[in-house]
């Protein structure tokens, strides 16, 4: 991603017109806080109208990425395009961004109604928009009847949806949201998720939506972006993520796999469990097979493991075997429906396709 | 800009500051080291203070009076803090009140009731008598015992507040915990509660040392001719001699001997806790000494379990249990009893303050509303401090706003210099003041007043919006601006209306502030712009008279009034 943008961009910033749809484009931010490096240089695209997720684990830089994107945080390098226009100097209040935050930071002195209308007011729109457009946006996400209410006479789902509305209310062309479901049960986030959906097809709106949770980011996104680490680890649509993890850290964070670590000789990788055939792709040096569970079948068969089954984990619509081998690592496969499972303690054959498996660096 | 950021919003404070305080006390300093004659340089003025016998007195008395009433004031104040940090959250706000009352009562009216209570005819004489426990009038004022017992009752309650928070903040969860691992119920207080409550004990002392140091109301009015303070020198050098160089030094001395004490206090236990924090990480410097601490309160605590285990025998554990709230009544009543018997006094139909009043008329109160200059002088003591708390809360408000959030290296700099005034004594403020507006033609005008009342409410106002912030979400703040409103629409629509408890208490405590000084007055004020405080200590130096007695009530339910609002603000919005 980071070698994606070269000079070539340059000259497009210099014709002054954007090349692609790109709403939004990150070229090169860095922040540090001390000696803490919360990003290192950073580019990203984001399309017009997409909902991209930023995904990773807690302190990878999400949330400094968003903050930056935002104007709240300013970057120490790098540079912030939206539509094709430079805005890393932009202050925070004229960028026509949107950001709803974790704990929503409704204004507790505001009623809902107020809340909602705030960004309007701040806009100077006439009093007679601002009423209609607030009932809207209420109605939009059902709570016309509480308009008169303060934040804190209402339950944590509620407040979500008064930070939505008073996000969507004035169609900012960009919406950030920090982890806006993280404080609520898992019933509730999974509704909300729909809702967001559901707001982001009849709006339009470009989104970029953080998240620590890879099911949420799974459900939601048309494109993931993956952190680690202050870095971007990947960037793609959730299939192309889950089917072709580029690195081991891709294929253990989203979704689960087999992860199977040696040094690639010729066409084959080289471990202490025998020899495998390569799939597609090549690399030289350390490498490891990405199997996921679906991919691995009881048996002996093209490329075979052999372990000792420790765990079973029903999990409603499938069964997994979770079973070590004699590296010490932990393979997982999927039961195929209605097959009994093997004992714990039982010794196990699994198999898989070639071509079934992704190869990634170490 | 952009990065300096909030820190702007301190400079109008610092500028301020940077005028009207320290550059006044500078000039004090270079006084005190110029001879008036040639303009050169000298150390006379030193010399002559130490060398002269009668000014070394002083200062010996004046330091004596000042640890006397530190230690007064914490053995008095230590218990009843202790007891009030212990009691329910709900109901410590109304004891609280009664410490809270008698703080920001005048200090004139404190004295002026000491005075009409321990007078040979006084109160305290008249039920010792009736009550035949002495036979002949006891002589307290116009003694070291009147000062005394004037000074610790005036200094009692900056004690108990400021040890107060210190408590309640690690009274919490601590103890418990230490009764789950065994520790005996005298063992728990030394070296638990105790312990955790040095640095708020540690911060009393210093504000009541200091604070005493410079003072002179109680001294000149409940002492005699033996009890003369370091301040009243101060003043009788300038307003009698008008002999500036030499009033700049012994103020140049107070003001060294109360840096000196903040400095020590500092490396020990850091400036935050004056402003009502528990200090989080111990300081340099202070491993030594807490090898001693702690080994000192072992012992203490050994003798404590001791002593406690005979006196349970002999006096039985529930008289012990009353010991403590026995206490804390006694204290409370010590503080607000002197007041109480003003107002009684107020409503007398005698031409004397002889108690009780033989009869009871308004007359005095329809002298006071009667006259011009009593009514004069309260007016402007009201424009002044209205004045003043606009000033103050601005100033403060934006200064705490700005060092809330500032990440810059100065911050600990800026944060001491805005509670420096309270750190150095008032009068050396109002020396230094009086110097400077008399080049500027301040003297006698309101504007004047209203300056140096800011100086000294500055550091009130400043600590209160501190500590409302504290608990401030700054995400809202942020959350309006990403929402399209200004940096200046942010502050007036999100940050103001939800500080807006904490700023009202701020402006009444800066009122108070005001409301009450008699120290900047005394210089500043004068002629026709006398303060309310100004007129009254005029009048108590002359004569003792029932209208002071009347004013005095008048001024009591005024600042109660304003208080019991302020602390019904003080809670943070949301
Ligand atoms: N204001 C700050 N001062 C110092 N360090 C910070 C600050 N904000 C973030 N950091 C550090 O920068 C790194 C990235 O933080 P960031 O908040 O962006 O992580 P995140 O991915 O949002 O994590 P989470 O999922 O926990 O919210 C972390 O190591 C964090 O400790
Ligand atoms: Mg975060």
């Amino acid at each position: 991603m980071e070698r994606q943008s070269g000079g070539g961009l340059g000259a497009v910033q210099r014709l002054g017109a954007p090349l692609s749809q790109a709403k939004l484009r990150i070229d090169g931010i860095a922040k540090r806080y001390g000696p803490v490096v919360a990003l290192e240089p950073v580019s990203l695209e984001v399309r017009t109208g997409e909902l991209m997720t930023i995904l990773g684990p807690s302190g990878s830089g999400k949330t400094t990425l968003l903050q930056v994107i935002c104007g709240l945080v300013e970057p120490d390098g790098g540079r912030l395009f939206i539509d094709g226009h430079d805005r890393t100097a932009m202050p925070v209040h004229q960028r026509d961004i949107g950001l709803v935050f974790q704990n929503y930071a409704l204004f507790p002195h505001l009623t809902v109604g107020e809340n909602i209308g705030f960004p309007l007011k701040m806009r100077g729109r006439p009093a007679a928009e601002v009423r209609e457009r607030v009932a809207a946006a209420l109605a939009m996400v059902q709570l016309g009847h509480l308009a008169a209410r303060f934040p804190r006479e209402l339950s944590g789902g509620q407040q979500q949806r008064v930070a939505l509305a008073r996000c969507f209310v004035y169609q900012p062309a960009i919406i950030l949201m920090d982890e806006p479901l993280g404080a609520l049960d898992r019933q509730l986030r999974e509704h909300m998720q729909i809702e967001i959906k559901k707001l982001h097809r009849e709006t339009g709106a470009t989104i970029v939506y953080v998240t620590h949770d890879q099911e949420e980011a799974l459900a939601l996104s048309d494109r993931i972006c993956l952190m680690n680490h202050a870095r971007i680890e990947q960037v793609g649509t959730p299939q192309e993520i889950y089917a072709h993890p580029r690195t081991t850290f891709t294929a253990s964070f989203i979704g689960t796999s087999t992860l199977l670590r040696g040094v690639v000789e010729g066409d084959a990788l080289v471990t202490p469990l025998g020899r495998f055939a390569l799939p597609e792709g090549r690399l030289a040096g350390a490498a490891a097979l990405v199997i996921r569970p679906e991919h691995l079948r009881l048996g002996a068969g093209e490329n075979t493991i052999e372990g000792v089954v420790s765990e079973t984990v029903y999990a409603g619509a499938e069964t997994r075997l979770l079973f070590d081998l004699a590296d010490g690592t932990t393979a997982v496969l999927r039961l195929p429906t209605g097959m009994a499972a093997p004992e714990i303690g039982t010794a196990v054959q699994a198999h898989w396709a070639t071509d079934a498996a992704v190869l990634v660096p170490l | 800009m952009r990065r300096l950021g909030p820190a702007l919003y301190a400079l109008p404070g610092l500028a301020f500051l940077a005028v009207f305080f320290l550059y006044p006390v500078v000039q004090l300093l270079a006084l005190s080291l110029r001879n008036e004659g040639t303009g050169e340089f000298t150390l006379q003025h030193f010399e002559h203070a130490l060398g002269t016998e009668v000014y070394v007195r002083v200062l010996g008395i004046t330091f004596t009076i000042a640890l006397q009433t530190t230690l007064g004031a914490l053995l008095l104040g230590y218990p009843l803090a202790h007891w009030l940090a212990r009691l329910p959250d709900g109901r410590r706000g109304w004891f609280v009140m009664l410490v809270m009352i008698p703080f920001w009562t005048s200090y004139l009216v404190k004295t002026f009731a000491w005075m009409i209570t321990l007078d040979q005819n006084g109160v305290m004489n008249r039920l010792l008598l009736g009550g035949g426990i002495i036979d002949a009038p006891l002589e307290v004022l116009h003694g070291r015992i009147g000062v005394m017992i004037g000074m610790v009752h005036a200094m009692l309650p900056l004690a108990v507040l400021t040890m107060l928070p210190v408590m309640i903040g690690t009274d919490r969860h601590l103890p418990r915990a230490a009764g789950t691992l065994g520790a005996p119920p005298g063992q728990v207080f030394w070296r638990v509660h105790f312990h955790l409550s040095l640095p708020g004990v540690a911060a009393a002392g210093l504000l009541v040392f200091i604070t005493s140091l410079g003072f002179f109301i109680t001294p000149a009015l409940l002492g005699g001719p033996k009890d003369t303070m370091l301040a009243q020198l101060v003043i009788s050098q300038v307003t009698e001699m008008m002999n500036w160089s030499f009033a700049g030094a012994l103020a140049v001395m107070m003001l060294a001997a109360a840096l000196v004490t903040t400095w020590v206090y500092d490396r020990l236990f850091g400036l935050s806790t004056v402003s009502g924090q528990a200090s989080g990480a111990p300081r340099r410097g202070q491993d030594a000494l807490r090898a001693v601490g702690i080994a000192i309160l072992s012992g203490l605590a050994a003798v404590q379990v001791a002593i406690g285990a005979v006196m349970q025998r002999l006096v039985g554990r529930r008289v012990l249990g009353w010991l403590l709230p026995a206490h804390a009544a006694v204290v409370l009543l010590f503080l607000g009893a002197p007041t109480l018997v003003v107002i009684p006094m107020g409503f007398t139909d005698s031409n004397f303050l002889g108690f009780p009043p033989p009869g009871y008329s308004l007359r005095w109160f329809a002298v006071y509303f009667g006259s011009e200059l009593w009514l004069g002088a309260t007016v402007r003591s009201f424009v002044v401090a209205f004045g003043t708390a606009c000033l103050a809360v601005v100033l403060g408000g934006f200064a705490a706003l700005a060092l809330a959030r500032s990440e810059s290296r100065w911050r600990g700099a800026m944060f001491a210099l805005f509670l420096a005034p309270m750190i150095v004594p008032r009068i050396v403020v109002a020396l230094g003041l009086f110097y400077l507006f008399a080049q500027m033609g301040l003297v006698a005008t309101e504007a004047g007043l209203v300056l140096g009342h800011t100086v000294l409410a500055l550091p009130f106002t400043f600590v209160t919006v501190a500590a409302v912030l504290k608990g401030y979400d700054w995400r809202l703040d942020q959350a309006a601006a990403t929402l399209g409103a200004t940096r200046a629409k942010v502050l007036l629509q999100i940050t103001i209306p939800l500080l807006k408890g904490g700023l009202v208490a701020a402006f009444l405590f800066a009122f108070i502030t005001s409301f009450d000084d008699l120290t900047v007055a005394l210089f500043v004020s004068g002629g026709v712009t006398t303060t309310l405080p100004k007129q009254m200590w005029d009048d108590m130096i002359l004569q003792l008279n029932p209208t002071l007695a009347a004013v005095s009530v008048v001024v009591f339910v005024l600042v109660t009034a304003l208080l019991v609002t302020a602390e019904r603000f003080r809670k943070p919005a949301g």
